[in-house]
């Protein structure tokens, strides 16, 4: 028996070996990029543009690991020790966390153009073809025995945008307070039969289950969905208002410095704002921020009113624990009821 | 062996047969072959050259492969354990034995989620050691040693689970006959009780195989997602979903899928052999009864 | 038998040495790693922890993953021993690939058979349009968590049995059925006492793994606040707000009810076996 043991311990940390050699021997002149679920089309593109860019500059070749998950996992990964060099998130309360736990630098927001964020998308209306139920704007959609497809308020970052959206557009109307935002959006729950477990089971619930009238998503998502369920099958309305949602990006100063990527890291990033860069986001469906760039995809991207959570909410980090922490307005919410 | 008298008295009359029959196939068709099928015609929505692309991806071949590994090195452990349990719980007297069998049961009842944060506790960046081992470059967490403790974690109970209710049944009467015949411990285990033990026991590894190749949660916590290089299979499922490639995802889920009726495939395979084994053995000591 | 606990004779060998191994193992993988959640849940204060863990949707969330788990246990229990009975004791085309299927629930990722399970059961899925006909909504309701449950406990019961019913000897119901026992009879008094703990075991087990589920129910749910949504719903949803030590409160709170239960049942089981085993003894000691 303890023969046994020993050779399986042996081969156990044999294989752990491997594994830690493999590990390190690539640790010279690699990135790794924690990112949210579905940057991934988004960097396979942009990585090899970049590859070939700083091989250009500098003749060195840059190995580029990529990690996907929901985006809050992800940081909370980084700051359990997952040595991300870069983070490239879809919501700023995510990369605050790391600035609090001290990875990345409070005033991150600062350091790259544009609040970091190299492109945006919006909130939109996706709905069946041909518009049966004449959805145009939030007032339809909040109208009862309308049935609104949503992934959770609370726990994804998909919901959280479309709750704020809803809100903010209910704030914006004449006679707009905190107290007709927080009806308008109840009334916006109570239209909901069910909370998705994120984006993605949103989009199959709408689209292969054919339940609900509308699904709010992402505008970059609506590209998605059409590769996977055809472009036929649905029509994507815009609101009069929507929220503008930006996707920040940050250097792990405390990986970076250990490693001694902050060159690469700092170009890796730099170069999202490059013409290369933005038009990549375009192809993407994500709207840049460079306006030359924006003018010509005007067709994939129609002008529309947006406000910002910084301005209408006072940032994530007045947002997040009004609306989304536990006794919050989600909370409040449930509790009439 | 089975001779048409003992058969009928062995066995439910015949409409009994074939209710049980219709309950346990409909039963199983609702909830386990209509799902399949459901995986499989996701999977081969796009054809059959879609679905050989979606697994010939490098990414996926690496999360296949590091799926395999993971099994590999998590069942030996488990099957050590499992028998030093279940021999100690089914054949002795102790006190607190409840309370063991609870123990070992614990790891079924904590959410998989709970159990990846755990292990993140204990061994994270801001976890009770996470300095310790920062300071020693040692990496635990994100990489393949938490990938196999959690999935450890998770498997622990099916061995001895399977083999304490069968071993209980059979109680220990021809163990204490071996031993008093003279037989060494060694002697006893592998000629008595291992023979005894053996289906039960590759239940057990079957079962804790599926199961550590199909953790998703709890190894989802701990893996990092790096692609290509911490991404086991199930991760890689939910990746590819949530990025809108169906048949990708559903194309890896088919693999688990194949991966599971391949071990059962090898039980089979095993069993028959034994059972043919045997039967030449009865054969030859015992001519049929007519 | 109580005699054998008060004159502590062993016989047979390796006590110690089996279950050194085992509770050295159980230490550094279970019970260490557990005390770590403990330990964090130890920053709240009493009250706090109080708060947290008798929280009106906190509440309701128990009712809702204890009492689908509880159901979907049963119905494993009862299809899972005719499932186990068909594949041991009768034989029919397909039976080793049918045999072969049971194992699926564990292969195949949870948000897989999620996913899948919603998509079948909801209202225009290949099942759920037959059973919308009848009135019943599954998907998006606590129906479909039960199902979603039922899938995934459903390997236990029958593999926990299969050995057990293997391992009966065709003896034992010959001597019943010549003694006139009718099939019911020998059933119901010879075979279940010498199943009874098994089904128990695999009972418990599918009921215990069912509690801690999250990635197949949240697909199914419909994760509605008060009415379908689960305690690993809520422990994720401290964890999307960074609120480690609020997850592992609930997380605390879920094992100790767990295991609380499981004590319960396996006390009752080791009870149960013990009982059978001083009936039966006779019979086993008789093989040849």
């Amino acid at each position: 028996m303890w023969i046994r043991f020993a050779n399986r311990f042996r081969r156990l940390s044999a294989a752990l070996t491997c594994a830690f050699l493999a590990l390190t021997a690539s640790a010279q002149s690699n990135l790794l990029n924690v990112s949210y679920d579905v940057a991934r089309d988004f960097y396979k593109d942009y990585n090899p543009l970049f590859q070939k860019h700083w091989k250009a500059q500098t003749g060195e070749t840059i190995e580029l690991r990529q990690s996907h998950a929901g985006s809050s996992k992800q940081v909370r990964a980084v700051a359990d020790g997952l040595e991300a060099d870069v983070v490239t998130m879809n919501q700023a309360s995510d990369v605050d966390f790391l600035a609090e736990k001290g990875l990345v630098a409070r005033d991150y927001a600062k350091r790259f153009p544009t609040n970091a964020s190299p492109y945006t998308s919006t909130m939109v209306f996706i709905v069946r073809q041909g518009n049966p139920k004449a959805l145009k704007d939030w007032p339809d959609v909040v109208k009862p025995g309308v049935q609104v497809i949503l992934p959770h308020p609370k726990n994804t970052g998909n919901g959280r945008y479309t709750y704020l959206a809803a809100w903010g557009y209910a704030l914006k109307q004449p006679g707009g307070s905190e107290r007709t935002a927080q009806d308008f959006v109840s009334r916006l729950l109570k239209n909901a039969p069910l909370f998705a477990a994120g984006g993605r089971d949103a989009t199959t619930t709408f689209m292969q289950r054919k339940i609900g009238d509308v699904l709010i998503s992402f505008e970059s998502e609506a590209e998605l969905i059409a590769r996977e369920f055809g472009k036929g099958e649905f029509e994507v309305v815009y609101p009069s208002w929507s929220i503008l949602t930006e996707f920040p990006v940050a250097i792990v100063d405390k990986v970076v410095d250990k490693k001694g990527t902050r060159k690469q890291a700092q170009a890796y990033l730099d170069f999202l704002w490059s013409p290369a860069g933005q038009e990549n986001a375009a192809q993407n469906y994500l709207r840049p921020r460079d306006t030359a760039l924006l003018k010509k995809y005007a067709q994939q991207f129609p002008p529309i009113r947006t406000f910002t959570v910084d301005d209408t909410f006072g940032g994530w980090a007045r947002a997040f624990p009004t609306h989304f922490k536990d006794g919050g307005t989600f909370d409040q919410i449930y509790q009439l009821k | 062996m089975t001779t048409t008298g003992i058969r009928r008295a062995n066995s439910e009359p015949g409409w009994l047969r074939y209710l049980l029959l219709t309950l346990a196939l409909g039963f199983l068709f609702f909830f386990l072959a209509l799902p399949l099928l459901a995986v499989f015609v996701e999977a081969l929505a796009a054809g059959w050259p879609a679905y050989r692309d979606a697994l010939s991806d490098p990414e996926a071949r690496s999360a296949i492969g590091l799926t395999l590994l993971v099994a590999l090195c998590v069942l030996p452990g488990n099957i050590l354990f499992g028998i030093a349990a279940a021999w100690a719980i089914a054949k002795f007297d102790f006190r607190g034995k409840s309370l063991l069998i609870t123990l070992i049961d614990l790891p079924f009842a904590v959410s998989p989620v709970v159990v990846g944060l755990v292990f993140l506790l204990i061994f994270g960046a801001q976890g009770i050691f996470g300095p310790w081992l920062a300071a020693h470059e040692i990496k635990i967490v994100f990489a393949l040693p938490a990938i196999i403790i959690v999935t450890m974690f998770i498997t622990f109970p099916f061995v001895a689970r399977e083999l304490i209710p069968l071993m209980q049944a059979q109680g220990k009467d021809e163990e204490e006959a071996a031993i008093s015949l003279g037989a060494s411990g060694w002697q006893m285990f592998r000629r008595v009780t291992l023979p005894n033990i053996k289906w039960g026991l590759l239940y057990g590894v079957i079962l804790a195989n599926a199961r550590a190749m199909g953790e998703f949660g709890a190894v989802s916590v701990v893996s990092g997602h790096i692609r290509g290089e911490t991404n086991t299979l199930p991760l890689h499922v939910e990746i590819l979903y949530n990025e809108y490639n169906a048949v990708g995802a559903f194309a890896a889920a088919s693999v688990l899928a194949l991966l599971a009726l391949v071990t059962l495939a090898a039980k089979s395979i095993v069993e028959w052999r034994i059972r043919r084994e045997t039967q030449m053995l009865a054969t030859s000591l015992t001519p049929e009864r007519p | 038998m109580p005699s054998t606990r008060s004159h502590p004779a062993r016989v047979l060998p390796g006590f110690s040495l089996s279950l050194g191994c085992a509770l050295v193992y159980l230490s550094l993988l279970v019970l260490l790693p557990l005390s770590g959640l403990g330990f964090k849940a130890s920053h709240l204060s009493f009250y706090e922890f109080w708060e947290m863990a008798t929280g009106e949707r906190a509440l309701a969330s128990y009712r809702i993953t204890f009492g689908a788990s509880l159901l979907a246990a049963l119905i494993n229990a009862v299809f899972g021993l005719i499932v186990a009975w068909v594949l041991v004791r009768y034989s029919f085309p397909g039976k080793r690939l049918i045999d072969a299927l049971v194992d699926l629930p564990f292969a195949l990722p949870t948000a897989v058979a999620g996913i899948t399970l919603a998509t079948l059961y909801s209202s225009n899925g290949w099942i759920g349009r037959y059973a919308e006909s009848f009135g019943v909504k599954v998907a998006f309701t606590p129906l479909g968590i039960v199902v979603a449950l039922t899938f995934i406990g459903l390997p236990f019961v029958v593999r926990t049995l299969q050995p057990v019913i293997e391992d009966i000897e065709p003896e034992v119901e010959e001597a019943a059925a010549s003694l006139g026992a009718s099939r019911l009879q020998t059933f119901v008094r010879v075979v279940f006492p010498g199943l009874f703990p098994a089904l128990l075991t695999g009972f418990t087990l599918a009921f215990s793994r069912s509690i801690g589920e999250y990635g197949s129910v949240i697909f199914i749910a419909g994760n509605m606040p008060l009415i379908s949504e689960i305690t690993p719903l809520l422990i994720i949803s401290k964890l999307e707000q960074y609120d480690v030590v609020g997850a592992t409160a609930l997380a605390v709170v879920m094992l100790l009810i767990s295991f609380a239960l499981l004590l319960a049942v396996n006390t009752l089981q080791w009870w149960a076996a013990n009982r059978h085993h001083g009936n039966t003894r006779p019979s086993t000691g008789g093989k040849p």
